[in-house]
């Protein structure tokens, strides 16, 4: 059975564990990612989201704990787990004063393939990416989406069948996003695994089998995204309200109501669903006194307020 | 492919990476070339009449004089610029998140380095020719045979070497590449409280001693001797020790700094 393990998981991980000085920033992390699967780490800043990445990809030893990447311990087989992976980091990794193409030469002479590969391997990355026109200009004239995409073409170029992505789309505007998230799939589609880090359910709902919610360096809670979803109690529906005294009343009458008396809304946790939403809308009755609504489905907040009693963007130390 | 055919190919693809940048930021080169030739005009053209005339014995004269005199301390002076640049390539390299991409590559770790090392000189190499054009131009004399021209040469490339490694160091031990850019002035400066500029026995004494016993002063004086075609064998002895120690504890330094030090 184990020798099974070893063979289907791409990442294996035991108690891994790393401080700085007193501060503990990964506590004890177990997790195991199937070969040819999606990972997401999902946390807000200072969970421990990048130190996990670097110690799996060789970068940093942890202090106590299992690390298997590709079939390959991360301490004494550092150079196997290396020739096996690709890693882009959250900074931008990229040639500046190269091209597009120059920068994607050099990632093909320093995993040792020959001409003809490396200049077959480099024309289908531009293509790939969407750099053709971009790929003889230096890489400082890109675009934040454009030397992005560049960073993880970088990455491909010696084929690596498991990749660690680093909050990939952080400080990218909508559409890059969207563009990153379609070359991940197909990525997968042919067999890559990945292992993301994000600090947004909405990447990991698009893109994970199974999430990781880190938070302090410990993993809250593991599951695909619709485990995840059912672990916290739903949305919420929030109500803005025409006065004060509205408010309150309101607030006494429906049940888990959260009052906002200066910004005039109520919030009511809701489940999703289409009966609970109609038992409340029943529930406020027909008199002007509720002006708008809005339904908002679970997002990181509800998940973190959810599993740790605290909102995401409170930040954790480092 | 073994290990070492590895590390060969890695620091030449490294080597072409920076030669690139280098070509690529000329504004840079010519900064580092320009200082040194800077301080030769200066030297020779404003200061050089008065102090050509101060200088002591068989060496006394003009103009023509001190550019003999100060082209060892020129020399040693590029040098020295030209690892200004090295230093802020490298600690540019360790800001920027290409450094972690190399450590999670299946490459030779040393190649980072040594492509550093080899871009340098191939850059120092460069701007030694330009300097020591000009000094010709302008016209210095020189009585060294080939065989001492070669010698010269061998002695330039051992302390660019020694320099360099000490400059990557400085590099890998900046926080910015703005602290990597004033580290090695001191080395620019060093050659005046040498004896690149004025001899040494004309110092006030606790400054002479210093000026004697610095590193740069046993090279210089090498250099004065291989330029003036009559070598003088301890100074060439001790200038060959000094880069060895220069140099071998640059690349210690280097290489501890660069296992141990994350991208900061």
């Amino acid at each position: 059975m184990v020798g099974m393990t070893k063979e289907t998981s791409a990442i294996e991980v035991a108690g891994l564990r790393k401080a700085y000085g007193d501060l503990e920033v990964i506590a004890g992390v177990d997790l195991s990612v199937p070969a040819g699967t999606v990972y997401a780490l999902l946390g807000p800043n200072g969970a421990g989201k990048t130190t996990t990445v670097r110690i799996l990809s060789t970068l940093l030893p942890a202090d106590a704990g299992q690390a298997r990447v590709a079939g390959y311990d991360v301490r004494r087989e550092a150079e196997r787990v290396r020739a096996s992976i690709g890693v882009t980091g959250q900074f931008s990794a990229v040639e500046e004063l190269l091209t597009g193409r120059e920068n994607l030469r050099l990632m093909a002479d320093l995993g040792h393939l020959d001409r003809r590969r490396a200049e077959s391997v480099v024309g289908r990355l531009l293509e790939r990416f969407d750099l053709v026109g971009a790929a003889d200009r230096r890489a400082v004239t890109y675009s934040g989406g454009m030397k992005r995409r560049l960073d993880l073409a970088m990455t491909l170029v010696a084929g690596p069948r498991l990749i660690f992505l680093d909050e990939p789309t952080t400080g990218l505007d909508p559409r890059s996003r969207r563009d990153l998230w379609g070359i991940v799939r197909e990525l997968v589609a042919g067999g890559v695994t990945v292992f993301l880090t994000t600090q947004y359910l909405e990447e990991a709902d698009q893109l994970a089998d199974r999430i990781g919610v880190l938070d302090g360096g410990r993993l809250v809670a593991e599951g695909s995204a619709a485990e995840l979803k059912r672990l916290v109690p739903g949305g919420h529906v929030e109500l803005q309200v025409a006065d004060g005294e509205r408010v309150a009343e309101l607030a006494r009458r429906l049940p888990g109501a959260v009052p906002d008396a200066g910004a005039l809304t109520v919030t009511v946790p809701h489940d999703g669903s289409l009966a609970a939403l109609r038992r409340l809308l029943d529930g406020i009755g027909d008199d002007g006194a509720v002006t708008g609504l809005a339904v908002r489905t679970p997002d990181l907040d509800d998940v973190f307020l959810a599993l740790t009693g605290r909102p995401a963007a409170e930040e954790v130390p480092a | 492919m073994s290990g070492v055919t590895y590390a060969v190919r890695d620091s030449a693809t490294m080597l072409r990476r920076n030669l690139r940048r280098m070509a690529r930021y000329p504004s840079m080169t010519l900064m580092l070339v320009g200082q040194p030739l800077l301080f030769l005009l200066l030297f020779v053209y404003v200061f050089g009449g008065t102090m050509g005339a101060g200088l002591p014995g068989a060496a006394a004269g003009g103009r023509g004089d001190y550019l003999t005199f100060i082209t060892p301390g020129i020399l040693m002076m590029t040098v020295a610029s030209v690892s200004i640049g090295t230093a802020v390539l490298v600690a540019t390299d360790m800001t920027n998140g290409i450094i972690d991409r190399f450590r999670t590559m299946a490459i030779a770790k040393v190649s980072v380095l040594t492509g550093h090392v080899l871009g340098a000189m191939i850059q120092t190499a460069f701007a030694l020719v330009v300097v020591v054009g000009v000094a010709f131009l302008i016209g210095l004399d020189s009585g060294a045979s080939v065989l001492q021209w070669s010698g010269l040469a061998a002695l330039l490339a051992l302390v660019s070497l020694a320099m360099t490694w000490f400059a990557v160091a400085l590099g890998l031990a900046s926080p910015d590449p703005e602290t990597a850019s004033n580290l090695p002035m001191i080395f620019v400066l060093l050659p005046f409280v040498g004896s690149g500029f004025v001899p040494v026995a004309s110092m006030p004494s606790g400054l002479r001693w210093f000026a004697e016993h610095q590193p740069f002063t046993p090279i210089m004086d090498a250099f004065r001797g291989l330029l003036a075609g009559s070598p003088a064998g301890p100074d060439v002895l001790w200038a060959v020790g000094w880069c060895a120690v220069i140099g071998s504890a640059g690349y210690a330094w280097s290489r501890r700094l660069y296992r141990t030090r994350a991208a900061h």
